[in-house]
C-alpha cells in the first residue's frame, strides 16, 4: 500500500519524535561529546595547536575557528551512532515485526528513524554551534553561505544517518550496533578537522586527504570562514551522495531480508 | 457467507533454515469463525507456520491462502485481514499503552477520532484503562500480552493469529487471557492458535492439528485427541482378588495390572464419566481400595502419537 507511504512515514517520524521527547537525555548526551571535545581542544591543546596553525598572530582564538567544522562532523557521527542503537533497538524487539505483518508502506519504518534522527541530530548540531559561538567561534559566512552550510550539513547527516541504519540492522545486538559506528568518530581526527593534514606523516597523510570527511571540513570551513574551497565542495556532495545511496540500499535489503 | 473460502487453507507446506527441515509437507484449513490450535513443543515449527501465514517470511513449497489471498504473492491483502500476537510482546516500550494503540490506529488510517475511540474501547476491553498513562515498559508480563494482543485488534482483522499467547504467565494471567481470547471469538473472529499447552487448546480450540518435528501428526477435536491418549484413565487398587475378579468382569477388557490388583478403565476423568463409574462401582457393590484420575497432558499425547515423549517439557509451567 505505497498509497499511504507519507502518511505511514509520518506516523513513524512521530513516533520517533516522541521516543525523542520522553528520552531528551540521549539527545543531550549526543551533543554532550563533541562539546566536550570542542571545549578540551580549544582550551586544553588550544593554544599550542593555534601557534603551530595561525603563527605567533594565531593562538587559541584563531584555532577554535579552525577547529569548529570537524567537531560539527564529530556531532553528526555521534549523532549517528545514537541512530544505530535505536535502530537495532526497534530490531531486537517484537515491534518492528509487528510492523511487518500490517499493511503499511514497508519503507516507513526506516523513513521514520531517518528523519527523525535528522530533527535529532539538527538539535545537537544547533547546541554545538552554540556553545562554539560563546567561547568565541566567529564565522564570516553570508546568509547565502549559511544556507549552503546547511544544505551540506544536511545532505552529510542523510547519508550517514542511511548508513547507520543499516549498521544498526546488521547487529546482532544493541552493543554491537553502538561499537559500529565508532570508526566515524574517530574519522575528523585522522582528517583535516583538528589539525592540517600536511602535518601528517605520509601514509596517514594520504588517508586524510582521500577520506570523505576532509572535503566535507574543507567545504563548511570555506563557507563558514572563507578559506579557499576549491574541488572540495564536489567531492563532498559526491561522497554524501555515494554513502547515501550505499546506505540506503544497503539498509532496504535488510529490512526486506526475508528468513 | 458459504461462498467465502476458508479462513486459512494450506497444502504441503515445506519450510528449511539451511540443512534443517522445519516445515515438511503441512496440510490443514481453518474454517471462519473457527478456533484452530496448532499444538507441539519447542522447536516443532509452529512460530514458523504463524511467520509463514502472517507474511513474515516465505514459505519455501506448498499452497496457502489466508482469507482467500496467497501471502506471498499479495502481502498486503493478507496484511489487511489478520492480526497478530506474538510470542515476544510486540510493544513499544517507549510509549505509553495509549499511544502505542493509537499508533496501530494511525497505521490503520482510522483517523484521530476513530482511532481515539478504539484505543479507548480496547483499553477498557483489556482491562489497561487505569494503565494507559504508563509506559509499556513498566507493565507486568499479563499486562504486556493484553496490551499486545489490544493492538493487534486495532484494525479489525477478520483472521487473529496468537503466537503461544499464555507462554510464561502465571495462571491467573493466563485464565484472564482465555477469557479475552473467548470474547474475540464471540465476535466472529477466526483464530488460529499456537500452544504447547493442552490444557489450553483444550479451553480454547474447536480443532487442534499436533505438530512434531515439522510434520501434523494428529488432528481433531479436543475429545478425540484424547480418545487417542491411552494415558487418559482412571485407576482403581483393590485390596483382595475376588473384588478385583468381580471388577474384571464389569469393565470387560481394560488395561490391567493383575499383580497389583489394579484396573486402568479409559475415562477423560471428568464429573460426569466419574459419576458414571462410580455407579456402575456401587451398583455391583465393588469396593475399591483407590481411586486415582490420570487425565492426559501433552506428554501422554505426544507419547501416544509419536511413540517418544517430548524432549523439552516447559518447566515454567
Amino acid at each position: 500500500m505505497t498509497t499511504h507511504a507519507l502518511a505511514d512515514s509520518a506516523t513513524m517520524l512521530r513516533r520517533q519524535l516522541r521516543h525523542m521527547k520522553r528520552y531528551p537525555s540521549l539527545t543531550f548526551m549526543l551533543a554532550g561529546m563533541p562539546v566536550v571535545f570542542l571545549l578540551l581542544f580549544a582550551y586544553v591543546f588550544g593554544g599550542a595547536l593555534g601557534a603551530g596553525i595561525g603563527g605567533p598572530t594565531g593562538g587559541r582564538a584563531d584555532y577554535i575557528d579552525y577547529l569548529v567544522p570537524g567537531v560539527i562532523l564529530m556531532t553528526v557521527a555521534a549523532a549517528a551512532q545514537g541512530t544505530a542503537i535505536s535502530v537495532a533497538m526497534d530490531m531486537t524487539e517484537g515491534i518492528v515485526n509487528r510492523f511487518r505483518t500490517m499493511a503499511i508502506s514497508r519503507a516507513s519504518v526506516l523513513t521514520g528513524h531517518v528523519l527523525g534522527s535528522l530533527v535529532q541530530t539538527l538539535i545537537s548540531m544547533v547546541i554545538v554551534l552554540g556553545v562554539a559561538l560563546l567561547i568565541g567561534f566567529r564565522p564570516t559566512a553570508t546568509p547565502v553561505e549559511w544556507l549552503a552550510v546547511i544544505g551540506v550539513l544536511v545532505l552529510l547527516t542523510f547519508a550517514l544517518i542511511w548508513l547507520s541504519v543499516a549498521l544498526g540492522m546488521v547487529s546482532e545486538s544493541v552493543e554491537t550496533a553502538s561499537n559500529l559506528p565508532m570508526p566515524l568518530m574517530l574519522l575528523p581526527f585522522l582528517g583535516s578537522g583538528f589539525v592540517p593534514t600536511d602535518s601528517m606523516p605520509a601514509g596517514l597523510r594520504w588517508f586524510a586527504e582521500y577520506q570523505p570527511f576532509t572535503p566535507v571540513i574543507e567545504t563548511l570551513r570555506g563557507l563558514l570562514l572563507g578559506t579557499p574551497i576549491g574541488g572540495s565542495a564536489y567531492l563532498a556532495i559526491a561522497w554524501c551522495v555515494v554513502i547515501a545511496l550505499a546506505g540506503y540500499l544497503w539498509a532496504k535489503r535488510l529490512y526486506n531480508r526475508t528468513s | 457467507m458459504n461462498t467465502r473460502p476458508p479462513a486459512i487453507v494450506v497444502s504441503g507446506l515445506r519450510k528449511s533454515y539451511g540443512d534443517k527441515l522445519v516445515l515438511d509437507g503441512i496440510d490443514l484449513t481453518v474454517p471462519r469463525g473457527t478456533v484452530f490450535a496448532l499444538l507441539g513443543p519447542n522447536g516443532a515449527g509452529k512460530t514458523t507456520t504463524v511467520q509463514i501465514l502472517s507474511t513474515l517470511i516465505g514459505a519455501d513449497g506448498g499452497l496457502i491462502s489466508v482469507d482467500g489471498h496467497d501471502p506471498a504473492r499479495e502481502p498486503d491483502a493478507v496484511r489487511a485481514a489478520i492480526g497478530v500476537t506474538g510470542q515476544f510482546s510486540a510493544v513499544d516500550n517507549l510509549l505509553t499503552a495509549e499511544e502505542n494503540l493509537i499508533l496501530m490506529a494511525d497505521l490503520h488510517h482510522l483517523g484521530k477520532r476513530e482511532g481515539r475511540r478504539r484505543a479507548a474501547d480496547l483499553l477498557a476491553r483489556f482491562e489497561l484503562t487505569d494503565s494507559a498513562k504508563n509506559l509499556a515498559s513498566t507493565f507486568s508480563g499479563g499486562m504486556r500480552r493484553r496490551l499486545d494482543l489490544a493492538m493487534g485488534l486495532v484494525g479489525d482483522p477478520r483472521i487473529v493469529f496468537l503466537d503461544e499467547p499464555t507462554t510464561g504467565l502465571d495462571p491467573r494471567s493466563r485464565r484472564d487471557m482465555w477469557q479475552m481470547i473467548r470474547a474475540l471469538v464471540a465476535g466472529g473472529v477466526t483464530i488460529f492458535l499456537t500452544t504447547q499447552y493442552l490444557e489450553e487448546a483444550d479451553q480454547l480450540a474447536d480443532r487442534i492439528a499436533v505438530l512434531d518435528h515439522g510434520k501434523l501428526v494428529a488432528e481433531g477435536t479436543a475429545g478425540e485427541l484424547k480418545r487417542l491418549v491411552p494415558g487418559g484413565h482412571v485407576s482403581l487398587r483393590f485390596t483382595d482378588s475376588a473384588t478385583y475378579a468381580a471388577a474384571t468382569r464389569t469393565f470387560g477388557d481394560v488395561p490391567r495390572d493383575d499383580d497389583a490388583l489394579v484396573l486402568r478403565v479409559p475415562s477423560d476423568g471428568g464429573v460426569a464419566a466419574l459419576r458414571g463409574l462410580l455407579a456402575r462401582l456401587d451398583a455391583e457393590a465393588i469396593e475399591v481400595a483407590e481411586l486415582t484420575v490420570h487425565t492426559p497432558d501433552l506428554d501422554d499425547v505426544f507419547l501416544a502419537i509419536t511413540g517418544q515423549p517430548q524432549q523439552e517439557k516447559e518447566s515454567a509451567r
